[in-house]
């Protein structure tokens, strides 16, 4: 079982990206539970969210993530609060939207040789691309790149449904971008 | 093949779910009022009838009492009829919930289960469906999308059943399980309907063989029309696993309504409801490895309660515990569940040891090692031979 937890802001779609993952798992045959931590639901406020995707079993513990395989930060200004690292697994990976290199990010933090830490800067992707700087389908692209956890045509495809039209051109433009440009180290 | 399959599945919260077993149903009127967390399931429908996807009138009415007043109109009227709701909705519709039953109107309500205020909340736990309990509507309780899915398709079947004309409630975890995108199957319409068809089963309102319906009744036969409903809620069991077993046969998915989890060699059990499930039934793997010899037993079916059925899974249990999500303030032990866990073994020879836990309360995370102690306590219960006399709050601040 992968288990990914997302920490975001009110208003970034942190909530829509841990459910668009489980969409595209899904696409692809695999079981997924995608549930927010539901707190004051204010633009701004921090949020989390959970994706746990398996093939093994159906017995999915509905609790929040607390060892996760991913930690996915959509606001670097985030990484201060004392919970966004904790628990994360060794062999995991954090990916952080952020316009810093891994390796500066890496020292920032203290983090540990066994997490893989990638980067992308998703903000300046989503500023490019959907002209407001709503994160969540960058960070996706660059998601994918880094774990492999599901396949970019499955999210492309998720993004799509989710988005009719237009607005669904241009997120699927950031996920590319972002797919792209992430940088892990 | 398996591939196949598994690629019809869309990814919905048990929110949208329902609304598309709702879809499938093809409802002929649809009343409701939104409140969190319920108010995704409204929302999609009306999606559906604005798109031409369903045929149904969407009354957009101004309170919860009037929506279930609407429903009951259409139904006496021979609809079909689905309405939605959670916490204080239900609260003021409490009345009316009544009359629905009273007046034998096969109606389908889901309810995303909410507290109650005072102080507000708008997370999960389920004081608003145990304050419905004693209304005289079908109750179920469902663990996961697919199931709230099938359970609505399943409840029509059960309501039109002519031995049955009762209301049917299925309720689900606001949030932990509305809010939850998860894999669903979804029913066709054309399935759904062949398993449950569209005939108005009930004497309904017609001008040319006039009724009347709801009217007073004097002491010489109210009496009567209430042993009734009771008769119709025995009934109701067997419709249910009627139900269940066909819906099983049509559609490969089946529930039972109580489902077993290692009880077959299990010492202690845990008796939970809704979402809760598969989070104990992880801690009952876990708690084993530990040496306790646990297992789960959930309710899905609430009203009626079954239970001998319950009686006969726990028969070689020595120890059981209630996982209540609601308070009975003021009551013998405050665990309403447990009360009539409790009810039932008294009528039966196995009298296991009883513990009460009441958990997720407002929605308090409860992890999958608040159950494991659960499951250690009633090991210890199990020991000694006696409960703990009164109900343990699980993670509470006292």
């Amino acid at each position: 079982m992968i288990e990914i937890r997302w920490h975001g802001r009110g208003g970034q779609g942190a909530v829509t990206a841990s459910e668009l993952v489980a969409v595209a798992a899904i696409k692809e045959g695999k079981y997924a539970l995608a549930f927010p931590e539901f707190g004051a639901e204010r633009r701004g406020a921090p949020v989390r969210a959970y994706t746990r995707i398996t093939t093994e079993t159906t017995l999915i513990p509905r609790t929040p993530v607390l060892e996760p395989d991913i930690v996915v930060v959509l606001d670097s200004g985030l990484l201060g609060l004392p919970d966004v690292l904790k628990g994360i697994k060794k062999g995991g990976l954090l990916l952080v939207n952020t316009k810093a290199k891994p390796s500066e990010l890496r020292s920032r933090l203290g983090c540990s040789s066994d997490v893989k830490v990638a980067t992308v800067d998703a903000t300046g992707i989503a500023l490019e691309t959907i002209r407001t700087p709503i994160v969540n389908t960058a960070i996706l692209g660059a998601l994918v790149r880094a774990s492999n956890v599901v396949r970019l045509d499955n999210i492309l495809e998720a993004v799509k449904e989710r988005f009719p039209g237009r607005v669904g051109e241009v997120n699927v433009e950031a996920v590319k971008r972002a797919y792209e440009k992430v940088e892990v180290g | 093949m398996a591939q196949q399959l598994l690629k019809k599945k869309l990814a919905l919260s048990s929110n949208y779910a329902v609304a598309y077993a709702v879809k499938a149903l093809d409802v002929d009127v649809i009343a409701a009022y939104p409140i969190t967390p319920q108010t995704h399931v409204v929302e999609k429908l009306s999606e559906f009838a604005a798109n031409g996807e369903i045929n149904a009138e969407m009354i957009h009415v101004e309170s919860e009492h009037s929506a279930l007043s609407a429903v009951i109109g259409a139904s006496a009227a021979g609809a079909r009829v689905f309405t939605a709701t959670a916490s204080q909705g239900l609260a003021l519709m409490h009345e009316v919930l009544h009359i629905a039953s009273g007046m034998r109107l096969p109606i389908v309500m889901s309810i995303a289960t909410r507290a109650l205020s005072a102080p507000i909340s708008i997370w999960n736990d389920y004081s608003d469906v145990m304050n419905a309990r004693d209304t005289g509507w079908v109750i179920y309780f469902t663990s996961s999308a697919q199931e709230t899915h099938d359970t609505v398709i399943q409840a029509y079947r059960v309501a039109e059943n002519p031995n049955v004309h009762l209301p049917v409630m299925v309720a689900y975890d606001g949030y932990i399980m509305s809010h939850t995108v998860e894999p669903v199957e979804v029913v066709e319409k054309e399935d759904a309907l062949r398993y449950a068809p569209k005939k108005v089963t009930w004497p309904r309102l017609d001008p040319d063989n006039p009724v009347t319906m709801g009217t007073i009744t004097s002491p010489d036969w109210y009496y009567e029309f209430k042993y009734q409903q009771v008769m119709a809620m025995r009934e109701a069991l067997k419709a249910a696993e009627e139900a269940d077993r066909v819906f099983g046969e049509m559609f490969g998915r089946n529930y039972g309504v109580a489902e077993g989890f290692m009880l077959e060699d299990a010492e202690v059990a845990l008796i939970t409801m809704g979402a809760f499930a598969n989070t104990a039934k992880v801690a009952a793997v876990e708690a084993r490895k530990q040496g306790v010899k646990a297992g789960v037993l959930r309710l899905r079916l609430y009203r009626p309660f079954p239970k001998e059925k319950i009686v006969e899974m726990l028969s070689n249990v020595s120890a059981v515990g209630v996982v209540d999500k609601a308070i009975s303030f003021g009551a013998p032990v405050e665990g309403p569940v447990f009360n009539e866990v409790a009810g039932a073994f008294y009528s039966s020879d196995h009298r296991p040891v009883l513990a009460s836990f009441i958990a997720g309360i407002g929605q308090r995370t409860v992890l999958v090692d608040d159950f494991v102690s659960m499951f250690k306590k009633l090991q210890e219960y199990a020991k000694t031979g006696r409960g703990p006399g009164e109900s343990i709050y699980v993670g509470v601040r006292a």
